[in-house]
């Protein structure tokens, strides 16, 4: 069975029609990038599926277990419960400035401590939170950076702290929108360096990029998207090899590639 | 003479602390309360804050003090305020913490709006609940943008006391006029700007040590 199954995406702003009918399935450990010229609704695809906006139609299944269906209503509770089957990284990193990386880490489990716990107990809990996320930033390379604020560390290095945030709340499938579009060419590579770290690890990606030799030599499967559809599907070989779409040959030949 | 001038101005000065604090105990947190409703999604509650600080901020206060003082005596054919002095200085706090909460709920507003959506998504994706992401990610950025322009609404507050005495209340300006009457004599008015002074001198050192308090990260 798919881990993820997302059937019929419909979305629209106003009116304008940004997906128009999005499906696709992936297996556990499966990484696919998404590519497209701008516009292609790459982003709106990403935001849907971690809920950030609200499909018109369609659904959205984790292990055959249907999490969205845009027929039916859901309370905050039941939105917050399911987004956490993804994790999410943002162009724009999107770290809290005013706590340190650790805490960036540690904020969001901190929180899902239940009240109930006596104190002693809170504070087992709150030391274990500690540690993991201690071994998150090591695992992103930053153990050493744990007590820096977001302003001191480079935009890299901030990108990172988000991917071990996204981490810390055992993500199913992490997405990742542009992560490296706010880099230069060096901060680039440390990132997409962790992000084949998180491969080799087994962690099942979804990766919205515009480097085009990332999405050919580490993803599993390839997505060209054009116009709100997915234009073509399939392995990076075939999609940059003998692409079948017209609309995909024209995207791929464009000069600054 | 001088010791009389002192001991009538501190006691008026005392009487300027005492508004300008309840001022501020009241309208902070009213002024937060008016914030989000005129943030409110339901338009009829944003539309109705939104004309309450149109009204407030749009007539003098010393217009408003008159009027709440006044007004429901004339409206109402009795004084709700009584005849004592404590009348009066709860119709200067209610019109004082209205006025500033007012006033703060713009301040609280451009700061709560200034805050980057990214902020709201990147708790959002985390699982957090709303008032979560209020209180533990926007509030402490929110407060750090508007300590600037709170300081300045908070020392034109120190200030704007003097107006309390328009409905007889005995603050230090009054104090420094009446030696004029009594005495003949018009330094004791011009005093009166020295407790001014020292004390708003005493707030931006507040204000200075609280930015740098939260100098330590940038955004």
């Amino acid at each position: 069975m798919a881990l993820l199954d997302i059937k019929n995406i419909h979305k629209s702003f106003g009116g304008t029609e940004v997906l128009r009918g999005i499906g696709f399935s992936m297996e556990k450990g499966d990484v696919v990038a998404i590519i497209g010229s701008s516009g292609s609704g790459k982003t709106t695809l990403l935001r849907c599926i971690n809920f950030l906006e609200t499909p018109d139609s369609g659904s959205i299944s984790i292990d055959g277990g249907e999490i969205f269906n845009a027929e039916k209503s859901y309370t905050d509770a039941e939105i917050r419960k399911n987004r956490l089957n993804f994790g999410m990284v943002f162009q724009s990193f999107n770290l809290f400035p005013q706590y340190t990386a650790l805490k960036n880490v540690m904020l969001a489990q901190q929180l899902s401590i239940s009240r109930g716990l006596p104190r002693s107990e809170k504070e087992k809990e709150l030391e274990r939170i500690r540690e993991r996320s201690l071994s998150l930033l090591n695992a992103v390379g930053l153990e050493d950076r744990a007590g820096a604020y977001p302003c001191e560390l480079s935009g890299g290095q901030q990108q990172r702290v988000a991917i071990a945030r996204a981490l810390a709340m055992n993500p199913a499938i992490l997405c990742f929108d542009e992560p490296t579009s706010a880099l230069d060419p060096e901060l680039t590579r440390e990132v997409l360096r962790v992000i084949k770290e998180l491969k080799t690890k087994g962690m099942t990606m979804i990766v919205v990029t515009h480097e085009m030799e990332f999405a050919r030599n580490v993803a599993d499967r390839v997505i060209f998207m054009s116009d709100g559809v997915i234009e073509e599907d399939g392995a990076p070989e075939a999609v940059f090899g003998s692409p079948i779409s017209p609309k995909t040959r024209a995207f791929l030949s464009r000069p600054e590639l | 003479m001088f010791q009389e001038v002192i001991i009538a101005l501190s006691e008026g000065f005392l009487k300027t602390l005492q508004i300008f604090f309840i001022t501020l105990v009241g309208a902070l947190p009213l002024g937060l309360i008016i914030a989000f409703g005129s943030m409110s999604r339901f338009r009829p509650i944003r539309s109705v804050m939104r004309a309450i600080v149109w009204v407030i901020r749009g007539t003098p206060l010393m217009l408003q003090l008159i009027a709440i003082f006044y007004g429901p005596g004339m409206l109402l054919g009795y004084n709700i305020w009584g005849t004592g002095n404590f009348g009066r200085n709860a119709a200067v706090a209610v019109a004082f913490i209205i006025n500033y909460a007012c006033y703060f709920s713009e301040i609280y507003r451009g700061g709560i709006e200034s805050i980057p959506r990214g902020q709201y998504e990147a708790g959002q994706v985390l699982g957090m609940t709303r008032p979560q992401i209020f209180f533990k990610v926007v509030l402490a950025q929110v407060v750090k943008r508007i300590v600037p322009p709170m300081s300045n609404e908070i020392i034109t507050l120190v200030k704007d006391t003097a107006l309390a005495r328009i409905i007889l209340v005995y603050e230090v300006i009054w104090a420094g006029q009446t030696f004029i009457k009594k005495a003949g004599v018009i330094w004791p008015l011009f005093f009166t700007a020295i407790y001014y002074l020292l004390f708003n001198g005493l707030l931006t050192i507040l204000f200075w040590y609280i930015e740098k308090k939260l100098d330590y990260y940038r955004g």
